[in-house]
């Protein structure tokens, strides 16, 4: 149980304040309501090129980073396909230094064009390190695309291609910031050895200046639903075959997603899991295989990716996989193994309230989804799914028609 | 009017309270360490067992060994092990070093009860079953395939045969090594080493009474020592290191390069090792450090790039790593080279030393959350073969420190020349 105070500003800044007095530590979290999916088509990246020009310098003060650690702070960010999260830890004692910095950039950022030159070269490099110097480092850049026709999950949060980074100007920059970069579309959560009084007089006095902006409506194309199977076969300089197949599921908010979550457990939760049990150890076809779906908001994936033992083909590989997929939609999952994945929800429930950090990000991405206090009854939520709503989500995840197969085939000679 | 143009007032940074464990050693030799502490009915052990080399310097065997720990005893299968851990939502998971390897447990506590008779049989009684043998070579042939294919990887792994040479630190396993592995040296690996007086058990979180109970009866009193202790090992010679040579991989095909850097150098019971770690920390050791404030911040050669010191238990050595665009191989080695030459020539301005001290005592105090930290702290001191007053120590050095030291260090202990450099890409 995370208890939690919450009130929100006149500029329209929602407040919540989580107080753990066991640790000296604070953590502020601020959760601004824009990702990836929030990008023009033909400018993408650029929400996370943006996470890294925040750290730039503000409108009053030139470094973020020093005067935080210069108190004893440290920071970072991560841009998603739907959101855009940045997060401090200090002592608590010092807890009115984060409040200066985030409410500095907030107001306003002082964009400079080497600042600018620099990040795009940093950004560049990461899509390099990430997603294009490593083996099978591109697979969402092209199971993104396969999946999604039209919804903007078409592409991966560090952008379609190194073009699209190399040529952010600094009046797209102005422009994104205005637009998403606003009082009103974010949710701050400061939790850690803290008063709620305190935390409220700090925000009225950093936060409660900033003007509020027009309010952003995302306005987003449906993804149509997919009526065929797609299949993307890429020859590819890797040392495996690999194999991936997304299917189209509920999002974060909808029906239906916590008995997808649950399924994804029942595959690939632990060593006792359905795909490496079976399909791993004992008909010995993989070397490595999983489920997981990727808690979207919007229209959600649930993904199977494994690597083929090289004697294997692929046909038979997917036949095996389509085989344990089959099986959720004809038998009812058993108590003991419904059970089984339930306990450990329940654990990692628990673990995930030892640190404020996790708290505090937790807190700010369920007052997203509608109200912070739904992480507390998180747990209950997936204790009430019963074997037939997991039978009825596996006949409507696992329809040929809904899948999308991408398969790489390994050029280099295996040793 | 508000001030947005000068920080707020701060506050010094408050020193830290350790959690000392309670300390016991069962009649089997087995030491034990208790954290109590915690809001959540929630328990961390740990199984740290030393690794004993009588058969190969090659950590390959030591390796497979704990990682096949659940796949059989002589009453359960691999698959009844891991469906009751799974069944108890617990994760029990073997996790090896260089110089250790551990069998983790994280439970609720209400389940401990079914799961610390299974982890007991594990720790007694693993039988090493030669098809679950196959099937673990098999994959992990196919996992180090693919992560050879990983420049950074294969940095990592020239560089520390470059620096330890041919014994358990420099040695990395080659696929061929796997054929070597047979359930036999496992088996007899397995009696050497997994044994309680070979054994450190921390138990941090929830520890009640009644749980020490049930541990020591299951793993003093009914955990009888199947063979006779070793007699120590002798450390470890290392052979003289090839001064400042530079290896380069060629990747045709690279985008990037992958850069490794360093030597050995001092571990954490050396008194000069906090020191030399504020000196890491201004090189390479945090965010705001002078390597990525130049070769990422200012020139965007970089995603990222760090330096650290890290203490083996007969060694230590010192590391910069990164991974540059391939255009910029040479230009990075040469800011790199320049940094380093810095540190020794000019003094660290107050403002910067004093950011550095004050990030580091910040980081010492967030790092110590919840219990499991404070197990952590005292296990890196322990099996340095210190205490909790390390901890103060190394306070109090930071907290001292002054300019002069470490350009006394940097010139100690920093030399460009000496640095191996491994490229795995382009230059």
């Amino acid at each position: 149980m995370v208890t939690f105070d919450r009130f929100t500003l006149a500029n329209g800044l929602r407040v919540l304040v989580h107080e753990d007095p066991a640790t000296p530590m604070a953590a502020v979290n601020i959760l601004y309501d824009v990702g990836a999916r929030d990008e023009n088509p033909d400018k993408t990246g650029f929400a996370h090129l943006f996470e890294h020009l925040m750290f730039g310098g503000s409108v009053n003060i030139p470094h973020f980073d020093g005067p935080l650690q210069r108190v004893g702070g440290e920071n970072n960010a991560f841009t998603s396909n739907d959101i855009t999260n940045y997060y401090v830890t200090l002592p608590a004692a010092n807890l009115e230094t984060a409040f200066w910095l985030e409410s500095d950039r907030m107001l306003s950022l002082a964009f400079s064009e080497k600042s600018l030159e620099v990040q795009r070269q940093v950004v560049c490099e990461e899509f390099k390190q990430r997603y294009l110097n490593q083996p099978y480092g591109d697979v969402w850049l092209r199971l993104r695309p396969l999946a999604y026709t039209t919804y903007p999950y078409s592409w991966a949060t560090i952008g379609k291609e190194l073009a699209h980074i190399e040529e952010a100007s600094m009046d797209d920059v102005r422009a994104f910031f205005e637009k998403h970069y606003t009082p009103n579309n974010a949710i701050m959560v400061v939790a850690g050895h803290v008063k709620t009084a305190t935390v409220k007089a700090l925000a009225e006095k950093w936060f409660a200046p900033i003007p509020a902006k027009p309010k952003y409506t995302r306005q987003l194309p449906q993804e149509p639903e997919q009526l065929e199977s797609r299949r993307e076969i890429v020859a590819a300089d890797v040392p495996l075959n690999s194999l991936y197949i997304a299917f189209h599921g509920p999002g974060r908010q909808e029906a239906g997603y916590h008995a997808m979550d649950l399924i994804s457990d029942l595959l690939s939760q632990g060593p006792s899991s359905r795909l490496y049990r079976r399909l791993v150890k004992e008909q010995e076809l993989f070397s490595e295989l999983n489920a997981y779906q990727t808690g979207s908001i919007g229209p959600n994936l649930f993904v199977v990716e494994g690597k083929p033992l090289p004697h294997i083909d692929m046909e038979a590989a997917e036949v095996a996989i389509w085989t344990e997929l089959e099986a959720l939609k004809q038998e009812p999952v058993g108590n003991y193994e419904l059970d089984k994945v339930k306990n450990k929800v329940e654990s990692t429930m628990v673990f995930s309230e030892m640190a404020i950090l996790d708290k505090a990000m937790n807190l700010a991405y369920f007052e997203l989804l509608g109200d912070a206090a739904a992480f507390n009854r998180e747990t209950a939520q997936y204790l009430g799914v019963t074997a037939e709503a997991i039978q009825q989500q596996a006949k409507q995840l696992f329809r040929r028609e809904n899948s999308s197969t991408l398969v790489y085939i390994a050029t280099k000679n295996a040793g | 009017m508000l001030d947005r143009n000068h920080p707020p007032v701060s506050h010094p940074i408050a020193g830290f309270d350790l959690i000392a464990p309670r300390e016991l050693t069962f009649k089997n030799g087995l030491k034990v360490f208790i954290f109590d502490a915690g809001e959540q009915d929630v328990v961390r052990m740990e199984w740290i067992f030393d690794h004993v080399f009588t058969q190969t310097e090659n950590t390959l065997l030591h390796t497979c060994a704990c990682e096949m720990l659940l796949e059989g005893t002589a009453t359960h299968t691999s698959k009844q092990i891991a469906e009751t851990v799974d069944f108890y939502g617990a994760f029990l998971v073997p996790q090896v070093e260089a110089d250790r390897s551990t069998l983790s447990l994280f439970s609720l506590n209400k389940h401990l009860s079914q799961l610390l008779p299974l982890v007991r049989e594990v720790l007694t009684g693993a039988v090493f079953p030669d098809q679950e043998l196959t099937t673990y070579i098999r994959n992990n042939k196919q996992k180090l395939q693919v992560s050879l294919q990983k420049n950074s990887v294969v940095a990592r792994r020239l560089f520390h045969a470059a620096v330890f040479g041919e014994n358990r630190y420099g040695i990395s396993a080659e696929i061929s090594d796997y054929d070597h592995i047979n359930s036999n040296d496992l088996r007899s690996l397995f009696k050497e080493q997994y044994q309680p007086y070979n054994c450190t058990l921390l138990l941090s979180g929830r520890v009640t009474d009644a749980l020490i109970t049930q541990v020591e009866q299951l793993f003093g009193d009914e955990w009888v020592p199947s063979a006779p202790q070793l007699e120590p090992q002798p450390g470890l010679v290392f052979p003289s290191e090839s001064a400042g040579a530079l290896l380069l991989e060629e990747r045709q095909d690279a985008l990037q390069s992958a850069l490794r850097l360093g030597y050995r150098s001092i571990s954490r019971s050396h008194p000069e090792f906090p020191g030399l770690q504020v000196v890491n920390t201004l090189l390479g050791g945090y965010f705001g450090s002078r390597l990525m404030t130049n070769i990422r911040e200012d020139k965007g050669y970089t995603y990222s790039i760090g330096s650290g010191l890290v203490s083996l238990k007969y060694g230590a050595f010192f590391t910069i790593a990164t991974e540059v665009g391939t255009a910029v191989t040479a230009a990075t080695l040469s800011e790199i080279e320049k940094e380093i030459l810095r540190l020794k020539t000019e003094l660290v301005s107050e403002e910067e030393l004093s950011l550095v001290k004050n990030y580091l005592m910040g980081s010492m105090l967030g790092s110590l959350e919840n219990v499991f930290s404070h197990a952590d702290k005292f296990k890196n001191a322990y099996f340095s073969g210190l205490g909790l007053g390390y901890y103060s120590y190394y306070d109090d050095v930071i907290r001292r420190i002054d300019a002069e030291e470490v350009c006394r260090l940097a010139n100690s202990y920093l030399d460009y020349d000496r640095l191996t450099k491994i490229v795995v890409g382009k230059m």
